[in-house]
């Protein structure tokens, strides 16, 4: 395997992890990353909770110093961006010009926020959140006197901004089109918990609301928000969190199988056997949900980067991992482990008015997920009983005094189990 | 500045200086020290940087806080009266020398 040349498109979590676990395994060949963002692999987390509130300094960001890149033999090309793929001669060709021969590519292209469909979204001062230099601007804006920041989309992003900007003295409102927010991820114990807090904290939250155009002043900076019904509301800074699109764009012009995100197996290779794809741009088979997903997590990412290295090692295993999620807004400490949708059923532990409890959620009385408000022993338990399969029935968790922490502790399988892989009916 | 000695459970062992105001956790990050995941980059999230303090350690470690004593209910190696998540433990002069064991897997 020494002349071995793997070439990962994208720097981002997924892309840095892969050259990671490839040399962690032992892989000898040649590495380089190719990521457009010139501050090199970063971490994203911080962006929208510490970094935006100052308390996380830039140098805490970057993955990794730079003399790992030496030392680990990696070879990183920060600010550049692979233009195009040819599958046939297994080449890929830079917007510098450079052409790089691969054997195995792998696809870690991320994902990019969603743009607001409405007459005015191009203002100055309507900002998306993704990569260090979008922190970067917001937290300029946000470090002087208060301003008035409309949120648009009550999503992780979208309300942890909200949080943070809250925290710093702005004043902040939440616009949201769906009738609660992070409807698609949260049951309504959770995320009604999550808005009572920000209301709490005097943000205003505006529920199943739209947002139909925004008017800016005679500089064109953003002044004023139009909703639904022809409200009107004060803005110097709009936030949109409305959502991610993957960047598929280069696997479809190379003809790669794509639906939402490129769609690839349980080993996680794409419709070409030497191409992978992995973290938010990726759509895999899912043994916890049964079908296919596309996930946007640090978790989902790292450990998706293990498998694909496996993989190009020559020992695949297939990619079961539970997942898990988290968020801080405020004190709430907010985690997911599991994948929560479709349930049919969910048990609520502890009391949602003090702000710590948990929701467990079963489908056909099975757990699926468990989400968790400052109970991390709940989540951390709860991500251990998922990945060993163990059964916990509603009526257990219904019992009186229940308590996770009673249960005695069950071995957790290893990564290379296919069990649950084998249950898993999959469609694109 | 501290020493500080991480042992891979395969018996290697690195040796790195870390400066405060750095963890454990990043002291390793820094370094280039494997073995610590720390998904959730330090916010005693995810509890994938559970070490165990060696044994015989007589260092003065701050006392665990009821969040990083919760968290260590979920690592994927058994939690031990030694367990602590690295991204909890501050680095200075006082913890000088300390070792740290790594579990078998973080995740
Ligand atoms: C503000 C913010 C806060 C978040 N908070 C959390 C959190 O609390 N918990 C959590 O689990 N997750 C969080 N996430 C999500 C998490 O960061 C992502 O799921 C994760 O980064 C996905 O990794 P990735 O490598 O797939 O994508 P990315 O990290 O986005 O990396 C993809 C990289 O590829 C680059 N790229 C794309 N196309 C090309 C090309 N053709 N050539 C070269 N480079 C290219 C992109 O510019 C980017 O740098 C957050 C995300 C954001 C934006
Ligand atoms: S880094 Fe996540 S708990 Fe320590």
């Amino acid at each position: 395997m020494a002349s071995h040349a793997v070439v990962v498109v994208g720097a981002g979590q997924a892309g840095f992890d892969t050259a990671c676990a490839l040399r962690s395994r032992g892989f000898r060949g040649r590495i380089t990353l190719v990521g457009d963002e010139p501050p090199g692999p970063s971490y994203r987390p911080p962006l929208s909770k510490g970094y935006l509130a100052g308390t996380v300094a830039a140098e805490e960001i970057a993955l990794r110093p730079p003399s790992f890149y030496t030392e680990q033999d990696i070879e990183l090309l920060p600010g550049d961006r692979v233009a195009s793929l040819d599958r046939e001669r297994r080449t890929v060709l830079l917007e510098s010009g450079l052409r790089l021969p691969y054997d195995n590519l792998v696809l870690a292209t991320g994902s990019r926020p969603r743009s607001l469909p409405v007459p005015g979204a191009s203002l100055t001062g309507v900002l998306s959140l993704r990569g260090l230099a979008d922190a970067e601007d917001l937290r300029l804006r946000l470090s002087g006197p208060p301003r008035r920041l409309v949120v648009v989309g009550a999503g992780f992003i979208g309300l942890e901004v909200a949080a943070t900007a809250r925290g710093l003295g702005h004043d902040v409102t939440v616009v949201e089109a769906q009738p609660r927010a992070l409807a698609r991820a949260l049951t309504p114990t959770v995320s009604d918990r999550i808005v009572a807090e920000h209301r709490e904290r005097g943000v205003r939250v505006l529920l199943g609301r739209e947002v139909t155009a925004l008017f800016g002043d005679a500089e064109g900076r953003v002044q004023v928000m139009e909703l639904d019904g022809g409200e009107r509301i004060a803005a110097d800074l709009v936030v949109v969190g409305v959502g991610v699109l993957p960047n598929v764009e280069l696997a479809l012009a190379a003809d790669l199988l794509v639906g939402d995100g490129v769609v690839v197996d349980a080993q996680l290779r794409t419709s070409d056997p030497y191409v992978f794809a992995l973290g938010d741009c990726a759509r895999f088979p899912s043994p916890h949900a049964g079908r296919h997903v596309r996930i946007e997590s640090v978790q989902n990412a790292s450990d998706q980067a293990k498998c694909v290295a496996a993989a190009v090692c020559g020992e695949p295993y297939a990619y079961t991992a539970v997942p898990w999620f988290w968020s801080e807004q405020y004190a709430l400490r907010l985690q997911i482990a599991g994948l929560t949708a479709p349930h049919d059923e969910t048990v609520t532990v502890g009391d949602p008015a003090e702000g710590r409890f948990s929701v467990f959620c079963f489908r056909g009385g099975r757990l699926t997920g468990v989400e968790s408000v400052n109970r991390p022993a709940d989540h951390g338990i709860a991500r251990r009983l998922l990945t060993a399969g163990t059964d916990l029935s509603p009526g257990t968790v219904r019992e009186p005094g229940f308590d996770l922490k009673r249960l005695p502790r069950t071995p957790t399988a290893s990564p290379s189990r296919t069990t649950t892989q084998e249950r898993l009916s999959v469609h694109a | 500045m501290a020493k500080i000695t991480y042992k891979h459970p395969n018996g290697t062992v690195t040796i790195v200086d870390v400066q405060a105001p750095n963890t454990v956790m990043r002291g390793a990050k820094l370094n280039n020290v494997d073995g610590i995941e720390a998904q959730c980059g330090g916010s005693a999230q995810c509890g994938t940087c559970h070490v165990y303090v060696d044994e015989a350690n007589t260092l003065p470690l701050p006392e665990m806080d009821s969040v990083e004593d919760d968290v260590l209910y979920g690592t994927a190696c058994e939690r031990t009266e030694f367990s602590r998540l690295s991204c909890q433990l501050p680095v200075g002069d006082e913890i000088d020398g300390l070792l740290v064991h790594l579990p078998e897997a973080q995740s």
